[in-house]
């Protein structure tokens, strides 16, 4: 049959030699091998004990951030759950009482702040929405459950602790309007 | 019947016409942004300046152009004018100076703000605005003044478009608050802190093009692109209230209930405070169906008018491929 391409090859079956039907070089070669990668750095962490380290841009569980005085930033906009492609964000706002300056930023606060990590595509488009510096994406990973409703994360879970702060320097954009 | 010529677009309109009355007969391509004027209340606009326009053709019997940008809610057209709007880089520049004289004192407290979505300062500011403001001065601060249990007036935010003014004057039997001061002291206030207390006065919050006057019975419930809006109806015993409304849904709740605002964001009818303000439970309507909303608006976000409901699709409405 005429070759449409003249890359095919025809292959003969023939019988094995004497060296070849031992095997032992074959085998040996591939113990070579073996061996060799035992010596290789290691491609994998243990982890938990080491922990692989991330990059800049990494997204993982938001953070709630709060303000210098230990003021949550969030005022309940909407923006980021308007913006979430998988509309895992829900809100409800509440109005700040008299006294609670020292809480909450603005005059409207979030009540409950809820993301749903199963829902959560972690795109970061809400950290790009958010205008007030509240939400930001870090390098913490979701721990893993048994049960779906545990992976609701709401504010207990989200809001950044006064005494353990997370850091976010790396992910802040500086934006240059002209 | 003059003809009147606006970006290149001619049409005949009756004598005494305004050019922006001209233009949103045009259409939304031609049409100014107007913040002041409102087309149902008798002496509104010419404070704010956001419909300036150039008359580059005075009209034929006097064909010079003239002098300056005039404002398009004030002035008349003439037979044979003619008037650049969007055309014209000497307005875009114009209104652009505008926006940012509106935005002076302005918090832009967005976020916070219950009007953010429909506000008109957010649509203007967005297409004539610059990205920066270039004050280094403090915006105007005021005491908050209580307005009532229905209507929450945040000063601040004010751009003294006299619209409520002019509803209270006109809609409601008695005007209980006005505008105090001058120049840039001006404030909206009632007279010795009086709370508006009349039937209409809830109108003032459609009218508000920004969001000083805000529903107090929807202050911070949800943001407008969370809620659903549906036409609806009811037979309002108010002889001067049409009864036809807007139900701002969230889930099975009526969050808000506003007048129906046509393709300029004005309401179609008046509508009183017992419909807007205490009537908030499905039961009280008669529903239409979903209001359509620009898809350029983002209340049209995550809505779906003509969504079929999966129980309407039963078996019965499905054609047997072969016909026994």
């Amino acid at each position: 049959m005429q070759s449409l391409t003249n890359r095919s090859k025809i292959v003969q079956k023939r019988d094995l030699t004497f060296m070849e039907k031992l095997y032992l070089p074959a085998i040996l070669g591939g113990m070579v091998i073996t061996i060799k990668h035992l010596f290789r750095k290691k491609v994998t962490n243990k982890y938990p004990d080491t922990v692989r380290e991330f990059t800049p841009v990494y997204r993982g569980v938001h953070v709630l951030k709060r303000d210098e005085q230990g003021r949550e930033n969030c005022t309940a906009c909407g923006l980021c759950a308007v913006t979430c492609p998988a509309e895992a964000i829900t809100m409800t706002a509440a109005e700040r009482k008299p006294g609670e300056e020292n809480l909450y930023r603005e005059e409207k606060y979030a009540a409950v702040y809820e993301i749903n990590m199963l829902r959560c595509i972690f795109c970061g488009l809400c950290e790009d929405a958010c205008p007030k510096d509240a939400i930001y994406l870090t390098d913490r990973l979701i721990d893993a459950k048994y049960h779906r409703s545990n992976f609701i994360y709401g504010k207990d879970k989200l809001v950044e602790k006064t005494d353990e702060r997370v850091d976010v320097s790396k992910r802040k954009k500086v934006y240059t309007l002209s | 019947m003059p003809k009147v010529t606006i970006d290149g677009h001619s049409i005949e309109v009756a004598e005494g016409t305004t050019i922006l009355q001209a233009a949103r007969m045009i259409g939304p391509e031609v049409a100014p942004p107007a913040m002041c004027y409102y087309s149902k209340l008798k002496t509104s606009g010419g404070y704010c300046r956001t419909c300036i326009v150039k008359v580059s053709k005075g009209s034929d019997k006097d064909p010079r152009p003239m002098p300056k940008l005039v404002p398009a809610c004030r002035t008349m057209v003439m037979d044979g004018m003619e008037v650049l709007n969007f055309t014209s880089p000497e307005v875009k520049e114009a209104r652009k100076g505008v926006t940012e004289f509106l935005l002076l004192n302005h918090p832009l407290d967005c976020p916070i703000c219950d009007q953010a979505g429909e506000c008109h300062l957010q649509d203007l500011s967005y297409e004539n605005g610059s990205a920066k403001t270039r004050t280094d001065f403090e915006r105007r601060t005021f005491n908050k003044l209580n307005v009532g249990n229905h209507i929450q007036l945040h000063m601040t935010r004010c751009i003294l478009c006299y619209r409520c003014v002019k509803v209270a004057e006109q809609i409601t039997d008695g005007r209980v608050h006005g505008v105090m001061n001058r120049g840039d002291h001006a404030e909206i206030s009632t007279y010795i802190e009086k709370a508006i207390d009349n039937d209409f006065s809830g109108n003032m919050i459609d009218v508000c093009p920004v969001g000083a006057l805000t529903d107090k019975t929807f202050r911070f419930k949800s943001r407008v692109w969370f809620t659903k809006p549906v036409d609806a109806h009811r037979n309002c015993d108010h002889p001067k209230c049409s009864g036809k409304v807007v139900l701002w849904y969230q889930k099975e709740e009526v969050l808000r209930v506003t007048g129906r605002k046509d393709q300029w964001g004005e309401v179609e009818e008046f509508i009183c405070n017992t419909c807007r303000f205490d009537k908030k439970q499905t039961s009280d309507w008669t529903i239409e169906g979903p209001r359509h909303i620009d898809r350029h608006s983002v209340i049209s976000s995550n809505h779906y008018e003509h969504m079929v409901k999966p129980k309407e699709l039963t078996i019965n409405t499905i054609k047997p491929l072969i016909e026994s």
